[in-house]
């Protein structure tokens, strides 16, 4: 187990810059997500980090160890493939057992771990069949067994669900969780999907255009998001972002006046969740136009309008909104984010 | 309601029927098949091992009546034909060793790394057929005269070499990129060095494939009959042996030479079968 530092990491692919000095620290037993869309650079970093692709620039180290120059081998980690990447030529048994074979365990040691990590993924029925003979969630069992077999300082998972079924990749969530919890080994995980990043991370580095735009809970990240960018891409739906004018440091929602960060312009940019507001009576309540409403069960959706901008909030089922309807809001102010209009970063929260 | 069962029979019965139309094309084409390339082989072993009156009788029967190994056996006592035998094996076996050694490297190379020139790189590797032999015949003579690999067949196997190389570089090409390469870095990242990655877990997986880059290499060798015969006065390959001989055979001479022409590389394919089988597709288990 070790805490793992990345020292501004840069790589070019050509002109192409895919990583633009990333820093990034992640502490011993934490459980780190990369989070972004594709091309955001994500993949390509844990590859740096495992020693699969060379950085242009830049230093990462696990414990004090400089390992920018290490085959991977040599790098005490362990990685979990998107595509299993299981040995189709080994039985189970063997494919968990390849690192410590590799380090020249003894069969003792080997059936040992093997064991160990077959418990916990529950794959004991299947330790001497073939990879060919398992469905798609049975060898990425296999494959995250035979990351723990070894121990490793450090695991590094590369959307390893993204290639299961939707209901499959739930249940392989809830087990992940379990099962890391109790290694607890540093692991850093790549994924696109938010849901699973704020299910499983005991911290977020959402990345986008080859920048870590944020790093922190996931509920800091969800209800704070430093940038326009994490604000829209975290959350379903994501944020909503009003453009709206400012007077003498407040902006008019309604009938009630919000107090805005010191020293901004004419306008501010008002971060929005959709389910930081209820129902107000007009003209109380801040106008919205809306123009579909979708019951969805477990909760109301309304897509509509804001100040002639596009929203959609969420209200509770129980509320009977029409398409059509002109209603208020009620915005829960400690749940608003402040951005600026030019740089479409965030202020710091204002404390009420 | 008897026209109701009539319908019902007939709806059952029109699928059958197609079943088994389906299946009579089946049964039929494999027969075609197999009757393409085993009747040759049988007339041409049905002359080896008649013996003389066996070739020329008429109107052949077809069947296999009064044949004896004797004919095929004193054919293969005539002098030079087990050495000629012996040496086509022995050139065959350095065009497979030396195809694959060389072959395979640089179809892995291929495969995994982007390199400048990789494009102008595959092109060159297939010119070298494109200057045909007859062209090659006299330097290749002089500089083998030369350099003492005249008339042995280390200078027959490394001219065949180049022959099957081409192919065997760019057939192993396409097999190690049907190796995913996570599989080779998943080995990285558990504690192999490179080498140890590809003969772990690479090579395994390339086996069927190179097997069959093998065969094509054996059958390119032992088929070559031009390069073989301008290179070699003593010391000749089966093929350049019997074009030398047998037009002044008789009959069943040739018939006993052509079989033995075909049966190694028969023997050899179906010894190596399993592993053609499972680069074709027809069973990967």
């Amino acid at each position: 187990m070790a805490n793992i530092v990345i020292d501004r990491i840069r790589k070019s692919f050509g002109a192409f810059q895919a990583l633009k000095e990333v820093s990034l620290t992640i502490n011993d037993g934490e459980f780190v997500s990369l989070l972004g869309p594709s091309g955001c650079g994500k993949t390509t970093l844990l590859r740096i980090i495992a020693g699969l692709e060379t950085s242009t620039s830049g230093d990462v180290r696990i414990g004090d160890r400089s390992i920018i120059g290490l085959v991977p081998k040599d790098r005490g980690l362990a990685m979990v493939f998107q595509n299993y990447a299981v040995f189709p030529h080994m039985t189970v048994y063997e494919n968990v057992a390849f690192g410590l074979r590799m380090q020249k365990a003894d069969d003792a040691r080997v059936k040992a771990q093997v064991e160990k990590a077959a418990g916990l993924l529950h794959i004991e029925p299947y330790l001497d069949r073939y990879p060919n003979k398992l469905s798609g969630g049975q060898r990425q069992r296999v494959a995250v067994a035979r990351a723990l077999a070894v121990e490793p300082k450090v695991l590094l998972m590369d959307e390893p669900l993204s290639n299961l079924d939707a209901l499959l990749r739930l249940e392989m969530r809830t087990e992940l969780k379990t099962v890391l919890q109790s290694a607890g080994t540093t692991t850093i995980y790549v994924t696109h999907d938010q849901t699973e990043a704020m299910g499983l991370s005991d911290r977020i580095a959402v990345m986008h255009n080859g920048v870590v735009e944020q790093i922190g809970h996931p509920v800091e990240i969800y209800n704070h998001p430093a940038t326009r960018f994490v604000g829209g891409f975290i959350g379903n739906p994501p944020m909503n972002f009003i453009k709206v004018p400012v007077s003498n440091g407040q902006v008019a929602a309604g009938a009630e006046q919000l107090a805005t960060p010191k020293d901004v312009g004419n306008e501010i940019v008002l971060g929005l969740r959709g389910e930081a507001v209820e129902l107000a009576p007009l003209p109380q309540g801040l106008e919205m136009k809306v123009r579909v409403a979708e019951p969805m069960g477990s909760h109301l959706l309304l897509t509509g309008s804001i100040h002639d901008q596009p929203v959609r909030v969420i209200l509770p089922a129980s509320e009977t909104v029409k398409s059509g309807d002109t209603i208020g809001l009620k915005l829960d102010s400690k749940r608003i984010t402040w951005l600026s209009p030019e740089s479409g970063k965030s202020f710091p929260a204002v404390l009420a | 309601m008897s026209t109701k069962t009539m319908s019902a029979a007939e709806a059952a019965a029109k699928p059958a029927s197609f079943v088994s139309s389906r299946r009579w094309l089946l049964w039929s084409g494999i027969a075609a098949l197999c009757a393409w390339v085993l009747v040759p082989i049988y007339l041409v072993a049905l002359g080896a091992l008649g013996g003389r009156q066996g070739v020329y009788i008429w109107p052949k029967t077809g069947l296999p009546t009064g044949i004896s190994l004797e004919p095929f056996i004193l054919f293969l006592k005539t002098e030079g034909v087990v050495q000629s035998f012996l040496n086509s094996l022995g050139a065959a076996g350095i065009t497979v060793a030396l195809s694959i050694l060389l072959g395979a490297p640089a179809g892995y190379a291929l495969a995994r790394y982007d390199f400048r020139g990789k494009d102008s790189y595959r092109l060159l590797v297939l010119l070298t057929r494109a200057f045909p032999l007859a062209i090659l015949a006299l330097p290749l003579t002089v500089s083998f005269i030369r350099l003492g690999l005249y008339d042995t067949i280390v200078g027959v196997g490394l001219i065949h070499t180049v022959l099957a190389l081409p192919f065997a570089a760019l057939v192993t090409q396409g097999i190690f990129l049907g190796v995913p390469k996570e599989l080779e870095e998943a080995a990285w990242v558990f504690g192999c060095t490179r080498v140890q990655a590809f003969f772990k877990v690479v090579a395994p997986l390339a086996l069927p494939g190179i097997v069959a880059t093998a065969v094509f290499a054996f059958v390119i060798s032992w088929n070559e009959v031009f390069a073989a015969s301008v290179l070699t006065v003593r010391n000749r390959t089966l093929t350049a042996y019997l074009l030398t001989v047998l037009s002044e055979s008789p009959m069943h001479y040739r018939f006993a030479g052509g079989l033995m022409l075909i049966l190694p590389s028969v023997v050899f394919i179906f010894a190596v079968r399993r592993y053609l089988f499972a680069i074709w597709g027809i069973s990967s288990k």
